[in-house]
């Protein structure tokens, strides 16, 4: 964990929807802590919750989605601020991205007016100055010919250059706090490459911190200083990026590494995880990944393993932590 | 491995295909010379027996477009396509409907190639039926052959599509295409939109498979890390040409097309550790309805020269190993 007092602190977040005659449990307890100038990834499969706790947030979920727990952020608890308070925050500290941005931008507003938009909001630039700064906004995102482009509408850039855009207004503000939902999941791996090559440098230049859910872990290793990974609503296991990637001490991460397909390995078959995640109605009583676990016990079955330090830094909600770490050494 | 000498399965020799878009509908390119998209410009490769050839490429590169030239979805404007010594291109009749037999293709999305309103088994036996392929009294029996070949309860049959999971669709998109007893299977896309785990099993289920029933496969993504564990050979695309081609291992290991190159250095390494060791490519792709001239690429490439502009490269090299360049790293 960082060792000041984290920026960000997430506490016991869920998230819940009333169906069919119940409470499912979308996100289910999650925890985490986001420090200065750090990248925490959020890894997992589709509805494995991740994108849901990114959006809790900044309270991006609406009903029937309840939200409870606890969000520090500066001394407030973002879960039980004022809309007004929030909308404050919301973009001029925190900022966020998501995977389409097509469906987050304006068709009907030009690229340059949602950056002044922004700026008008956040800062207190007249209108040529909010211009002038869109364009250097555009520039520092690395759109050509930024000046010419800034009075385009959003589809006449391609899917690379709106997600550049999208950056650049969430940027406006100077946040302090960048959450990227899946940012290059859309995109091809040269322009993914690029994206996140950008996110770095900003992060670095504006000293901001950034959470990035993503689903793909060599995306997690190009980008991230510290990782979660989630399984079924809960955060299964946490660690340095290089301590994740090389000794998981969760089955189910130690599933996902297996599942990719490695250089020198080709043509032999993989390792992958049985059967498919849970439905939030149906997750069982125990150990969520219980049922397709190749270590799973008795004892996995009954109640959902807490989430432990097993080594300095390093969490994990696997009962069978020692067994993986002892399988390493063999190995 | 054992492939036989023989001559290649699918033959493709210097095939192309444009599309007209009517104007109004194109914004984007107004102020455009032309409102041609040139999708596939000149691409000859050859796919042996049993092998695995992927073609991997960016959004755009032409690989969905030369996937549909092969099962004649579209037509192409030139060029040839021969498989099993047959000219395809001007089979028609019965020898088009055999030809549709022998070659198939599985989709990125399942869902939207089956009908919802049919049990799972109904599609597998309708194939089966209207290709004659066994008598009426064995279908069913056939049907349950091929749920079990695809890893897939034989209770299945009875269920509609939209009861399945993705990963499970995958199965019965592949179990569907397998159903007729096809030589070269055409895969375009298929593992892209899964989760990692169930794309695991999917690309073990082909491996399997592979083995099982000799099939071919012609093998189209854009994630490499799959690509490269499927693979025997690989065809990079760029912008409707092939611009390198060869033994998987060799061209991971020593690329000699820059493009090759600057794809293998973007996707994202596992390894933190070899984080930012390798510059991103710059630029973003021309749009296809105004492909530089010469070599596509020299846009975006750092040993570009005014040959590159002038003369456009063909794929030349040696042992089967062959690169569109100019310029090839050595």
């Amino acid at each position: 964990m960082a060792a000041a007092a984290p920026l960000l602190s997430v506490s016991d977040l869920r998230v819940s929807i009333d169906a069919g005659g119940g409470s499912w449990m979308l996100v289910d307890g999650v925890s985490l802590q986001v420090g200065a100038g750090e990248v925490l990834g959020l890894v997992g499969e589709s509805g494995s919750g991740k994108s849901l706790t990114l959006r809790s947030i900044v309270r991006l979920v609406r009903a029937p989605l309840r939200v409870a727990g606890e969000v520090r952020w500066r001394g407030a608890n973002l879960l039980e601020l004022p809309e007004r308070q929030l909308n404050a925050i919301r973009g001029r500290e925190i900022a966020v991205i998501f995977q389409e941005p097509m469906t987050a931008l304006n068709p009907v507003l030009t690229v340059g007016e949602q950056i002044r938009e922004s700026l008008r909001a956040h800062s207190g630039l007249d209108r040529p100055g909010c211009r002038k700064r869109a364009i250097e906004l555009l520039d520092h995102v690395g759109i050509p010919a930024a000046r010419a482009r800034v009075d385009d509408y959003p589809h006449q850039f391609s899917g690379g250059m709106r997600q550049r855009a999208m950056i650049a207004i969430a940027l406006a503000a100077e946040p302090k706090l960048l959450l990227a939902d899946e940012p290059t999941t859309a995109l091809d791996v040269t322009i993914q490459d690029q994206i996140l090559k950008l996110i770095l440098r900003l992060k670095a230049e504006l000293g901001m911190s950034v959470v990035l859910v993503t689903h793909d872990l060599g995306v997690i290793a190009q980008s991230c200083d510290r990782v979660a990974v989630m399984y079924a609503g809960r955060v299964v296991e946490q660690a340095p990026v290089a301590t994740l990637l090389r000794e998981p001490r969760h089955a189910y991460t130690r599933g996902l590494l297996d599942s990719v397909p490695l250089a020198g390995h080709a043509r032999r078959p993989l390792r992958p995880i049985g059967g498919a995640p849970p439905a939030p109605g149906e997750r069982p009583a125990g150990c969520s990944f219980a049922p397709r676990c190749g270590y799973a016990t008795e004892i996995c079955q009954r109640t959902p393993p807490p989430l432990i330090a097993v080594a300095q830094e390093h969490l994990s909600a696997c009962l069978h932590h020692a067994r993986l770490a002892a399988e390493e050494v063999r190995s | 491995m054992m492939l036989s000498s023989d001559a290649p399965l699918l033959e493709v020799t210097t095939l192309s295909k444009q599309f007209a878009v009517r104007r109004r509908f194109l914004e984007a390119a107004r102020r455009r010379s032309s409102a041609v998209l040139r999708a596939l410009e000149s691409v000859s490769f050859a796919v042996r027996r049993g092998e695995t050839l992927g073609v991997v490429g960016e959004s755009g590169c032409g690989k969905s477009t030369l996937a549909r030239c092969l099962v004649r979805l579209h037509e192409p404007d030139g060029g040839g396509i021969r498989f099993d010594g047959q000219d395809v291109l001007t089979l028609q009749g019965s020898g088009l409907r055999r030809y549709h037999r022998r070659v198939q293709m599985a989709f990125q999305d399942p869902y939207s190639s089956l009908n919802p309103r049919m049990t799972v088994g109904h599609a597998l036996a309708e194939a089966i039926r209207f290709h004659d392929l066994r008598p009426p009294a064995q279908t069913l029996a056939r049907v349950a052959e091929l749920l079990e070949l695809v890893g897939l309860p034989t209770t299945a049959a009875e269920r509609y599509p939209r009861e399945f999971s993705g990963g499970q669709r995958q199965r019965i998109g592949i179990a569907r295409a397998l159903a007729v007893e096809p030589d070269l299977l055409i895969a375009d896309e298929i593992v892209s939109a899964l989760d990692v785990s169930v794309q695991a099993q999917i690309i073990n289920l082909l491996l399997d498979l592979q083995e099982r029933l000799h099939l071919t496969i012609l093998f189209i993504a854009h994630d490499l890390r799959v690509v490269r564990h499927l693979s025997h050979r690989v065809a990079v695309m760029y912008l409707g040409s092939i611009v390198e081609i060869g033994e998987t291992e060799q061209l991971f290991a020593r690329p000699r097309h820059p493009y090759t190159a600057a794809l293998l250095a973007a996707a994202p390494e596992m390894d933190p550790g070899r984080r930012g060791t390798r510059d991103a490519i710059s630029g973003e792709l021309p749009s296809p309805f105004d492909i530089p001239t010469g070599c596509a690429f020299r846009t975006r490439c750092s040993r570009a020269s005014d040959r590159c502009a002038a003369v456009r490269p063909t794929l030349a090299g040696a042992g089967g190993r062959m690169a569109a360049c100019h310029h090839p790293l050595s």
